[in-house]
């Protein structure tokens, strides 16, 4: 029961943190919204019992990926002004062009999804450890090397990236 | 109902009172130690040798005049010196002070909780305390506090990654990630991970007073710097809550730093009987005596050594405290698995 | 593909490290010093115009006030000028007493710069522990002319009162706690790593470029230049004195700093030599009761705590009161060097080299 209170309240805030974001004129609240928004999410996980990811969701989205987001926006919100449309039916037409083919998207997954039969999930017993950040790592590290390995080269990737767009002199 | 209601909210309170009033103090202490380091004797005046000059600071900085500059954003200025403070009070709730002892007939643990990826809390906290610095710049609505704080939050985050790699050789020693149980390795292993792990303390120290933005690593609030700080459009309570957020972080990083390294609660070389003499000491004596030694050494690195600039201090981070950092992840990996 | 303007930042005159009312407009690229401009002036008083005005005798306490971190230094230049345009011989007594007080101030004045050279660096202790040398030394100057920081305390053709008895003894005791604390300064500075980093190869300026730009002092010999008057020209009792003149190689900040701390040590060598070799004799010369001297004009420098301080004085010959008065500052001629040793450097380093050339604005705007 109180569970359900808390999943539903959680969910509220989620979705009304959400509609904030894309609905504030200014950019650095809507990304403030967003920190928020990613913080009932970790709730959201704490009440599902991953509570490493939770822990994770904080540190690498909330504490990580969204202070990178407010550097860019703050740096380029001292330079200019934002300009205005020329159109402004053009915009609205255009999000709600891009909203429809989200949804057909979604709704194309979420029935796909359900006329499969339900994976089944790895069962804790079936690992050698128990608790939720060793189970994790255990799959991390036997089933899913390979997307694991992909990921950090990615991430090696972007940093020598970012160094090469960064750098005066190479 | 009181054991899972009563008694946290007990703790939460005590705790939470106990920090606030130690962090005031902090400003007292520090003034204290600096200016005896210096052959003078720091405030006096107020109270017999001083002990009431934080009341005196408290009343001044709270009858100050509001000031809130013109096109600041008024809802991000407010809330920035606040942002700044919580993350260091709700690390409070996962820190070990003692083990379960016997008070008032019933077994009370001497910590608020022990979740089992207490140490990950710890760190995901502290990385959302780095929005305090960024939105005090931008809510200043200047140039130079703007800047400023984009400098303070990127040596933050460059530090955070040298911290966090000494946390996971800690955490490989210790094989989890409750803090309890890390203090409970310690004793099991009958060693403080300071010696079996030298690198990462010095490491974890270094990293520590990066983070808090400490000297030698305070340029970004230094006097002498050319822009004023982040800090600059704040005056009155809002200023007094950034510094009293940094001596916060300060007394977290020194109980986490006991915790992991130094044992906890635990007394020196508690395995060794002829010693247990000690044992009169509470637990949480030890716990404090070994974090005020941290807070010391804290307040006697800023009256000794001279300030390293910007690009230095980067590059002492990422050049440096990473590298060695991550050798001392593999080393320690290799070691555990030759060892088990 | 990204547009870098510069940016103008005014590191206005009320600034905790200038050193006095300095201002300096740094052009910066981003962290990077592409110029500095100085602007200087905020703390003229018109001393030179003011001496056209006064007798010889009471441009004394004028002088006072420019270098007025190392005031007997100025006190003395002005009268050797006088003296050598006069032609007046100072006693011996007086000379040696002169040097005693040059030295007793060259080592003040680098107290003053060791803590707030330190200061602006970061290592607030040594701001301590120096000027607690230096209130010794203004001790003992208190108990010689009556005054702590603007002295009064030289006269045409010598000094106006000898020495209080004991005195000298007092400044024997001085001479042997300065020693130890000086090891304590370089304790703390001298091969501290973050000391190092912020000073190491900050500001080189090679000798040649410092002898085109006019440096003096410290920061012309930090970078190998042998010049200091006390040798090559010398003045009051130095001829006598046995000492040695710390020059360094690289002509960056660090051998700036560590010229300055061996001059603390040469520094008390000349006062041991000159107090125990104190003569006994009369402490002011043949002195008119009016002096008036004769038509001409005369130069004479002497080595202040900041470098060549020199004074050029025209006489009429027919009124009690000076037709010019001139002063060479060192600060002003040093702080001319600011501009190439900004040059390339970070915004933070700006604050530690204006403390490495040891600049006093009262010297520089007069």
């Amino acid at each position: 029961m109180a569970q359900a209170i808390a999943f539903y309240f959680i969910a509220a805030c989620i979705l009304g943190f959400a509609v904030l974001v894309v609905s504030t004129k200014d950019t650095v609240h809507s990304v403030l919204f967003l920190v928020l928004d990613f913080l009932f999410v970790a709730a959201l996980y704490v009440l599902l019992g991953a509570e490493f990811l939770a822990a994770i969701q904080i540190l690498v989205y909330a504490g990580g990926i969204v202070v990178l987001y407010l550097f860019v926006v703050m740096l380029v919100n001292l330079k200019r002004p934002p300009e205005a449309h020329s159109d402004p039916h053009r915009r609205t037409m255009l999000g709600f062009l891009l909203a429809g083919a989200v949804l057909v998207e979604v709704g194309a997954i979420a029935i796909y999804g359900f006329s499969q039969p339900a994976m089944v999930p790895v069962p804790g017993a079936a690992m050698p450890v128990t608790g939720n950040t060793a189970q994790i790592g255990w799959l991390l590290y036997t089933s899913y090397l390979i997307p694991f390995e992909i990921a950090s080269m990615l991430l090696l990737v972007a940093m020598i990236g970012a160094i090469v767009l960064a750098k005066r002199e190479l | 109902m009181i054991d899972t209601l009563v008694i946290p909210l007990l703790k939460i309170v005590i705790v939470l009172n106990a920090t606030l009033v130690a962090v005031t103090y902090m400003v007292l202490l520090e003034r204290k130690v600096i200016a005896w380091a210096q052959s003078r004797l720091g405030p006096m005046r107020v109270g017999p040798y001083g002990i009431l000059q934080p009341v005196a600071d408290a009343i001044k900085l709270m009858i100050k005049e509001d000031i809130t500059p013109v096109r600041a954003d008024k809802w991000v200025f407010t809330a920035a010196p606040i942002i700044s403070m919580v993350p260091a009070l709700i690390v409070y709730a996962v820190i070990p002070f003692g083990p379960e002892v016997r008070l008032f007939g019933r077994q009370v643990t001497l910590y608020i909780t022990d979740i089992n990826v207490g140490l990950l809390f710890i760190v995901s906290v502290a990385s959302v305390g780095v929005y305090g610095i960024i939105l005090a710049g931008y809510a200043s609505n200047s140039k130079y506090p703007l800047l400023a704080s984009l400098r303070a939050s990127a040596q933050l985050i460059s530090y955070e990654v040298a911290v966090t790699l000494t946390l996971v050789s800690v955490i490989m020693m210790a094989g989890s990630l409750s803090m309890v149980s890390i203090v409970r390795a310690q004793e099991s292993q009958r060693m403080w991970y300071a010696f079996a792990q030298p690198l990462a303390f010095a490491i974890f120290f270094i990293g520590g007073l990066a983070e808090t933005n400490r000297a030698p690593f305070d340029m970004p609030e230094a006097e002498q710097e050319l822009t004023g700080g982040f800090h600059t459009e704040y005056s009155g309570m809002r200023f007094a809550l950034f510094f009293l957020a940094e001596y916060a972080n300060m007394i977290v990083v020194s109980s986490v730093a006991t915790t992991l390294f130094l044992g906890g609660w635990l007394r020196p070389f508690p395995n060794v009987a002829f010693l247990s003499f000690l044992d009169f000491v509470p637990s949480w004596t030890w716990f404090l005596l070994k974090s005020f030694f941290f807070l010391y050494v804290f307040i006697w690195i800023r009256a000794t050594l001279p300030r390293y600039r910007y690009d230095q201090l980067m590059r002492l981070g990422w050049k440096v405290l990473i590298p060695l950092a991550i050798a001392n992840l593999v080393v320690t990996g290799i070691v555990k698995v030759m060892l088990l | 593909m990204f547009d870098t303007n510069e940016l103008v930042l005014n590191m206005g005159p009320q600034h905790p490290s200038t050193h006095g009312v300095l201002r300096v407009i740094l052009r910066l690229d981003g962290e990077k010093v592409v110029d500095a401009d100085v602007v200087i002036g905020y703390l003229h008083r018109g001393i030179e115009k003011l001496s056209e005005n006064r007798n010889w005798t009471q441009i004394i306490l004028l002088t006072d006030r420019m270098d007025y971190v190392a005031a007997a230094t100025n006190n003395v230049g002005y009268c050797e000028t006088v003296e050598k345009l006069m032609s007046i011989e100072v006693p011996r007594r007086a000379k040696y007493v002169r040097t005693i007080l040059c030295e007793l101030q060259r080592i003040a004045s680098h107290c003053l710069w060791v803590g707030t050279h330190a200061m602006d660096i970061g290592a607030m202790t040594v701001f301590l522990y120096a000027f607690r040398e230096r209130e010794l030394i203004l001790d003992l100057f208190e108990e010689f002319c009556g005054a702590r920081l603007t002295y009064n305390s030289m006269r045409i053709g010598g000094l106006p009162l000898d020495i209080p008895p004991g005195w000298d003894k007092k400044v024997l005791e001085f001479c042997a706690i300065m020693d130890a604390k000086i090891d304590e300064y370089e304790e703390l500075l001298t091969h501290n790593r973050i000391w190092l980093e912020r000073t190491k190869g900050i500001g080189v300026i090679s000798g040649p470029a410092a002898v085109a730009l006019g440096l003096s002092g410290p920061p012309l010999r930090g970078s190998g230049v042998p010049r200091d008057v006390r040798k090559d020209e010398p003045y009051a009792a130095y001829d006598e004195m046995q000492f040695d003149v710390p020059v360094g190689t690289a002509g960056d900040t660090y051998d700036r700093y560590l010229v300055r701390m061996e001059e603390f040590r040469q520094s008390l060598r000349i006062v041991r030599q000159a107090t125990e070799g104190l003569p006994e004799g009369p402490i002011v010369g043949k002195v008119p009761r009016l002096i008036k001297p004769p038509a001409g004009e005369t130069y004479h420098a002497i080595e202040s705590p900041k470098g060549e301080l020199g004074y050029f004085i025209v006489s009429d010959g027919k009124s009690t009161n000076p037709y010019r008065f001139r002063v060479r500052p060192p600060s002003f001629c040093n702080l001319q060097g600011l501009r190439t040793l900004c040059k390339g450097h970070l915004v933070a380093d700006v604050v530690a080299l204006i403390g490495s050339l040891d600049v006093v604005l009262g010297e520089v705007d007069r």
